[in-house]
């Protein structure tokens, strides 16, 4: 029990400063990678390369003078930040991040929180995020931060249903919703769920964006709108409280990516991290695995944030509604067809097999969505250009 | 241990409930229904049942409430409106209503009414049932095996009532 309380403790704390760390760090990135694109420097006056910017920045915003609107609700004014920083850095609790841990009391999980209900625990949690924006939009008694905290809710709501019934296709596989199991399988099979569920991870990939308020789908801050959208009235602190539960989201919203398509902390091509006596060594490289999947995602996160323009209000609900949550409907049918017809007609289990044949299913149903959404715009568009 | 936590979020349940019907502004007391609804999980927990818990908090504190909250705004009823409490009647009214229901309780309470034996379940048994199935296969296996029917004659229920509500918002399809 008390190795237990111990071990959880130490575990709690490592997590929270491993995520406030990486999201300092993510700001620093996101800009010099910004400032890559664009052809510039970016911000590298404060330390070596700019490595102290986000120091720095953070020291100036708790140095600012906090402002509050004369007619706002004070109480809810204060409270958003704290709703909305709070659910982003609970979430990662549930995933597993590394190989477990020998020590000299016990073999220590190498996750903070193994619940039973695994996923649906994210799901549930990073739901409660909309109310830090909903509120903030509220409560600064501004036209410009009302329509933001609108839209976050409707728009969090739509990409909630089709991001839920994307991890559906991962339950139909796995059969257990506990992240641990998930990963166990994976490694298991040889086979990351990214090669038998693609299509869910797309649909996944797509809510993903959404229900982190990050670019193309950023509607609820929206600048050439709303001003700020949401957080237009906020400053100091508060502000960088947004800013903070924001780029968490996607610390977690990767490493989930990461754990239910990319075999979480799995070493691909060798089984010497899931099989044999636990040791130090196999924690710290399948840490450094788990992190260099995550840090690919995040590192997407930045670039497609950089490459595409925002949506329409009218085309992200369309995308929403019309869009993904049929086609994941349509794919959750199509899979449990296949799956039963596998399981029970060939009487496989998972395994390289099943992925691949999975996989060529997949692949078609892959090229199908993308021929259908492009209708001749984008990819067949430009061949025709060179044709011309 | 386990009745500690059930006071503690059984006060948390009670007081937000309260709060929620005598605030006076609709958005303060949709959120103490959010509250309540949370302590409301947290017993759930308390009872095993983590799968249960875990849609309370996505289904209703993260998406309906959210909705509330949206309809709120949208209509922009967040102003505080006048008291809904009509006079020394209702009062009256409300504190014998209160009285009845608290003494149909202490009855209930003292009697240690115990469920029917058809939905008894035998000590350790759902305990075993996760065991083998896992904590969502013990909750969709007898919703989708032995009550399959009764589920989709449900879900067919919400979608026509789904339809109802756009042909009433919508007078032109």
């Amino acid at each position: 029990m008390t190795f237990f309380i111990v071990s959880s403790a130490i575990k709690v704390f490592a997590v929270f400063n491993l995520i406030m760390v990486g999201v300092a760090l993510l700001t620093l990135i996101e800009r010099r990678v910004c400032a890559w694109m664009q052809d510039r420097l970016g911000p590298n006056r404060v330390g070596p390369q700019g490595i102290l910017q986000p120091a720095a920045d953070g020291l100036k915003n708790f140095l600012k003078e906090e402002t509050s609107p004369a007619m706002a609700d004070k109480a809810l004014f204060t409270l958003a930040p704290i709703v909305s920083f709070v659910p982003a850095l609970l979430t990662f609790a549930v995933i597993p991040f590394a190989a477990p841990l020998p020590t000299r009391w016990g073999v220590v999980p190498m996750v903070v929180a193994d619940l039973p209900v695994g996923f649906l625990y994210i799901l549930a949690i990073s739901s409660l995020g909309v109310y830090g924006i909903v509120l903030a939009g509220w409560s600064s008694n501004n036209k410009y931060a009302l329509l933001g905290g609108l839209r976050a809710s409707a728009q969090m709501i739509s990409y909630e249903i089709a991001l839920g019934m994307s991890t559906v296709a991962v339950l139909l596989l796995a059969g257990n919703v506990t992240l641990s199991h998930v990963i166990a399988q994976q490694q298991a099979a040889h086979a990351w769920f990214i090669v038998p569920l693609s299509v869910a991870f797309v649909i996944f990939f797509i809510s993903a964006f959404a229900e982190t308020n990050r670019l193309p789908f950023d509607l609820p801050e929206a600048e050439a709108e709303l001003i700020a959208g949401y957080h237009t009235e906020y400053s100091a602190m508060k502000f960088s409280m947004f800013y903070i539960a924001e780029y968490s989201n996607m610390v977690t919203a990767s490493a989930l990516m990461a754990t239910l398509f990319f075999g979480g902390w799995d070493i691909p091509f060798t089984t010497w991290d899931s099989t044999g006596d636990p040791s130090v060594l196999k924690t710290l490289a399948t840490l450094v695995v788990f992190g260099f999947k995550t840090f690919v995602f995040l590192f997407t996160y930045i670039w497609v944030r950089w490459t595409l323009p925002r949506f329409r209000y009218d085309q992200l609900m369309a995308l929403g509604w019309k869009v993904l949550l049929p086609l994941s409907l349509l794919y959750i049918t199509l899979l449990a067809v296949a799956i039963w017809f596998i399981r029970t007609q060939l009487g496989w289990e998972y395994g390289p097999g099943m992925a691949w044949a999975l996989g060529g299913l997949n692949l078609v149903l892959l090229i199908a969505l993308v021929w259908w959404l492009d209708r001749g715009r984008i990819v067949s568009g430009s061949v025709q250009e060179e044709a011309a | 241990m386990t009745l500690t936590f059930f006071w503690i979020f059984g006060v948390i349940a009670m007081g937000s409930a309260l709060l929620c019907i005598t605030r006076r502004n609709p958005v303060v007391c949709a959120l103490w229904l959010v509250v309540t609804l949370f302590a409301l999980a947290a017993m759930y927990v308390m009872l095993d049942a983590q799968f249960i818990a875990a849609l309370q908090v996505l289904v209703y504190a993260g998406a309906i409430m959210v909705l509330f909250l949206f309809v709120i705004m949208l209509l922009n009823l967040g102003r505080p409106g006048p008291t809904d409490i009509k006079g020394p009647v209702g009062l009256l009214l409300a504190a014998v209503l209160a009285g009845t229901l608290l003494f149909q309780l202490r009855v209930l309470g003292g009697a240690q009414a115990l469920p029917p034996s058809a939905i008894q379940l035998p000590p350790g048994s759902l305990a075993a049932l996760q065991a083998r199935q896992g904590i969502v296969g013990a909750v969709a296996g007898p919703l989708f095996e032995t009550y399959l029917v009764p589920f989709e004659i449900a879900s067919v229920l919400l979608l026509a009532a789904i339809v109802g509500a756009v042909v009433l918002a919508k007078r032109k399809l």
